[in-house]
């Protein structure tokens, strides 16, 4: 079938298989790679991109899915967000293969639910993005970073 | 050393890449015609294959080639095992051709595990490889199941090599037995446990890949692999595998996504993209998935121990022995056998100055996947049994857990101290880091704290963590006397460029450590240049000169004091030049923040930038003096290096529903000099939740028949954000004599006394209930059943 959609604000009309998932068109068909695929299962988040502006797991999202949205991933961005500025201050990527699906998410959550999010807000909305370098500690004061309030800041 | 770079918490040089998504993994590489692989696994975990049948797969849209191991037989050898445990009983002779088990690349007339790679498709697309795989006929007689070291060492189990007789891998033994018996027999008090240190999945986010690239022209061959030996693998695969050229073999081991310990081991895929791309003309390319890498990579833990500790009635420990059962899987990965053995046993006594002590570990073969390396391995279960009974034996005689610790320490005074194990420590101040530990916990006052949660319905309980982990592997001579095949020095080269640039090459491998911060900011300082202009190059053996790769916490007290001597070297060679050039000796030469000048003349300023130029044209050097700024050195520590500290774990458990959560984690850590503290803090984060993973949810749990039941993550639980509060770090800092920087090793050791800690404070929060021990994982069911007296616990 054929679908358009936009791509980091590109318009793609793109001939898909109705079983082609998001992330491997992004990955294999526009070389996007920053997406990544740590899971075959839907749970550990390094595929997030975003769809419409909000974070969706692109190996949980047909291409077919995606006619007439607006995607957008990692690469989108020149200059790096006040969110991946403070990710870099507080050291929240090791391996980084996890990173960008973060970020994806994390903006998301910063631009539609909470920008000054309580310490659990963050916690809870991590709970998709899985990570075994960091704990997860620097990712959340990186989001407190960003937010600047302070609020349920770490001590 | 110190400076204004080194030690401070410096950015990483690697992040904005990272947090970009611009990074390179080995699944992002793209080659031009490149072909893709497909690895199909037994679905049995005990069978003979009697027949594969490749000839539908074949006629598979796309499908370029079905590869089987009877191709292979005169093609390559079987992956060697190359840490062996030296002086001990068992069958290896002392060459890996020989290894009895060792893994075909693949399999040949029997499986011995559940995804054991029988044969290799591959196509045009990785969809139509993935597709051909059902269509590999492969004709299996299944034999019966041991996937227990127990049960694979008793008599009448199902025998996987018909070399191992037994199953007997290595009975491995160190310490003085007949001393410790003594001691046990003539104790006044001995209590004993018996403790399961559970099989678990490292699961670094990343699963494994590779890329094989051929060069008919040159006959070079490229490896981009997930790797954290690239160097090491180079060899291995080269001239024990492949039986190739080692100058025709290039590794290449881009970004990396987490290792911990499971990327520094051989597997079939590496030596196939190889074959498989000189057969068919074209690059290949493998990428595992999820569900691939729950049976394609080493897996971790996996003892059953018996703990016997004897000791005084007023707190002194006089003995500790301890028998384990380690479980190798069905065949000796690269290095698990030492893994399981040396590394576990020689570590038993922990922070204590016990008069006896021994080990006995029995390593057996069984029908589960190969057993490695994971964060912390050995140390973590070799600590996880020692403060479990030390806690047992304190509640035993009526004593407070830490005032036992503090009464049996090796003392301050007393390094370099021989463990009577095999370890030498090298410094430390562990009252020190135990003091401090109680201290920031507030240890003393807890009482009042539980008495307030009691009254919410929650059962609070304290436990402390207390650890050494050797780590720096580590002095070449000591290794090969623990039965390690191979050299385990680091190097290190240094340029500094005609134009001031430097560029550091090093041997060691990042999987996420920042490398290529904290070596540059060993340059930095010595040679006062900016950060921005020394580049790290690394895990690329074209590049890289020799060395060995990331693990046991070594890369930075191994490899670092490599590059600081070669930084050394390069200062000393611009002093010679400046001495020359100023006509003073080179005892009046001072270099300063980046400048040379003759002592009391501050006018007759030269740049190392000037330097380096002056080096580069090679004008009237001085008699001997080569030109250019280019120092290579090897270093091979004298010995290992034994970071240590303390952890206090608070959890409170709900007494309705058994849920468990960690509410305060104190943890204070002694790697000696810090590089980066800013890396370092996330390498114990990350250690920290690593360990919580183990003691609180997760767990390789295999049925009796051999299948893997936990084999996504759906079904093997990794720790979330919501799992832990912000951990309270501290530090002691006791620099190693061992290297020049004083450094120990850091990237894994903290994740090596959390079992314990958490262990401990779920034992003290119900030890009302009679309850003196809980298996891990500790799940809220369990704790549940045991506040409804459901089950007594141990």
């Amino acid at each position: 079938m054929e679908i358009s959609h936009t791509v980091n604000g590109e318009p793609h009309t793109t001939e898909v298989d109705g079983g082609a998932l998001l992330v491997d068109h992004l990955r294999d068909d526009l070389g996007l790679t920053g997406a990544k695929v740590g899971c075959d299962t839907g749970q550990c988040g390094a595929c997030v991109v975003r769809m419409n502006g909000r974070s969706v797991k692109s190996c949980l999202v047909l291409v077919a899915q995606t006619d007439g949205a607006e995607i957008e991933t990692i690469e989108a961005g020149t200059e790096l967000s006040p969110l991946q500025e403070a990710m870099v201050a507080e050291h929240a990527t090791q391996c980084g293969f996890c990173t960008p699906g973060m970020v994806m998410a994390l903006a998301d959550l910063l631009e539609h639910e909470d920008d000054d999010p309580s310490e659990q807000q963050i916690r809870a909305w991590l709970t998709g993005n899985l990570c075994r370098c960091t704990g997860y500690h620097s990712v959340v004061r990186s989001v407190q970073r960003t937010a600047g309030s302070g609020k349920g800041a770490a001590t | 050393m110190n400076g204004q770079s080194f030690g401070s918490a410096m950015t990483a040089k690697e992040d904005p890449a990272l947090v970009r998504g611009a990074a390179q993994y080995v699944a992002d590489v793209s080659l031009p015609h490149m072909a893709h692989m497909a690895l199909l696994g037994s679905p049995h975990a005990h069978a003979i294959v009697k027949d594969v049948d490749t000839s539908a797969a074949e006629a598979m849209p796309g499908v370029l080639k079905v590869l089987t191991g009877a191709e292979l037989a005169d093609q390559m050898m079987p992956l060697p095992c190359i840490w062996i445990p030296g002086g001990v009983e068992s069958h290896f002779p002392p060459h890996p051709y020989g290894v009895p088990g060792a893994r075909p690349v693949l399999a040949t007339d029997r499986v011995r595990h559940v995804g054991d790679p029988v044969a290799a498709v591959v196509a045009e697309t990785r969809r139509q490889a993935h597709a051909a795989l059902a269509a590999v006929k492969v004709d299996y007689q299944p034999l019966p199941v041991v996937t227990t070291a127990k049960e694979a060492l008793a008599e009448g189990a199902p025998r996987l090599h018909d070399a191992v007789p037994d199953n007997l891998n290595a009975y491995w033994t160190c310490g003085d037995r007949e001393a410790t018996d003594a001691a046990i027999a003539s104790a006044d008090v001995v209590v004993e446990l018996d403790l399961v240190n559970q099989r678990t999945i490292n699961s670094p986010m990343e699963p494994r890949a590779a890329v094989g690239a051929y060069d008919q022209t040159t006959g070079e061959y490229t490896l981009w692999t997930t790797s954290q030996s690239p160097h090491n693998h180079r060899f291995l695969l080269a001239g024990l595998v492949l039986g190739i050229p080692f100058t025709k073999l290039r590794v290449i081991s881009p970004t990396i996504g987490g290792s911990f310990g499971t990327k520094g081991y051989l597997y079939p895929d590496m030596p196939l993209v190889l074959y498989l791309a000189r057969e068919l003309g074209r690059p290949v390319k493998w990428v595992d998935t999820r569900a691939g890498l729950m049976t394609s990579t080493v897996q971790g833990r996996d003892q059953v121990q018996h703990v016997t500790l004897a000791g005084t009635r007023d707190g002194r420990i006089t003995a500790l022995r301890a028998t384990s059962y380690a479980n190798l899987g069905g065949y000796p990965s690269t290095i698990g056998p030492g893994v399981a053995t040396a590394l576990m046993g020689r570590s038993i006594t922990g922070m204590y100055a016990i008069p006896a002590a021994f080990c006995e570990v029995y390593a057996a073969f069984t029908n589960t996947v190969p057993l490695g390396a994971q964060r912390g391995s050995g140390r973590a279960e070799a600590m996880f049994a020692l403060e479990r009974i030390v806690d047992t034996y304190a509640r035993r005689i009526g004593r407070d857990p830490a005032d036992v610790r503090r009464q049996n320490l090796v003392p301050a005074d007393a390094f370099p101290y021989d463990n009577g194990l095999g370890w030498t420590y090298d410094s430390g101040d562990y009252r020190a880091a135990l003091d401090l530990a109680l201290d920031k916990a507030g240890y003393p006052s807890v009482d009042a704290e539980k008495a307030a949660a009691r009254a919410r319905g929650k059962r609070l309980g304290v436990g402390i963590g207390a650890y050494v982990a050797i780590c720096g592997v580590g002095p070449s001579t000591r290794m090969s006397q623990e039965g390690m095949l191979g050299g385990t020095w680091e190097s290190a080269n240094v340029r500094m460029h005609p134009t001031g640039d430097v560029t550091v090459t090093i041997g060691s491998a990042s999987t996420g450590q920042s490398h290529e911060t904290t070596f540059a900011q060993i340059v930095v300082d010595e040679l006062g240049v900016d950060a921005g202009a020394v580049e790290v190059l690394h895990s690329d053996t074209l590049k890289a000169p020799y060395g060995q790769g990331t693990y046991g916490s070594r890369s930075f007290s191994v490899g670092g004091p490599a590059v600081h001597q070669a930084v050394l070297k390069i200062k000393d060679k611009i002093v010679t030049m400046a001495a020359h050039m100023f006509g003073v000796a080179k005892s009046d030469v001072v270099f300063d923040a980046g400048k040379v000048y003759p002592r009391g003349d501050g006018d007759n300023v030269k740049s190392v930038q000037d330097m380096a130029m002056a080096l580069w044209y090679g004008w009237n050097l001085p008699p001997g003096l080569e030109p250019a700024l280019d120092e290579t050195v090897h270093f091979d520590p004298p010995d290992f290096n034994y970071p240590f500290g303390a952890h206090v774990a608070f959890v409170e458990i709900d007494e309705e529903t058994g849920e468990l959560d960690v509410v305060r984690y104190v943890a204070v850590n002694d790697s000696g000099t810090i590089g980066n503290p800013l890396v370092v803090d996330g390498q114990i984060e990350g250690s920290i939740l690593h360990g919580l993973g183990q003691v609180l949810m997760e767990a390789a749990v295999y049925d009796d028949q051999g299948h893997l039941t936990s084999s996504n993550l759906l079904t093997y639980a990794l720790p979330k954000a919501t799992d832990a509060p912000f951990f309270e770090l501290f530090r002691t800092v006791t620099p190693t004599p061992h290297n020049s920087l004083g450094a120990k090793g850091a990237g894994e050791i903290a994740t090596v006394p959390v079992a314990a800690a958490v262990a401990n404070a779920v034992c003290d929060a119900v030890a009302d209930l009679g309850v003196r021990h809980v298996d891990m994982p500790i799940t809220a069911e369990k704790l549940w059943r045991i506040l409804n007296r459901e089950e007594a616990g141990a």
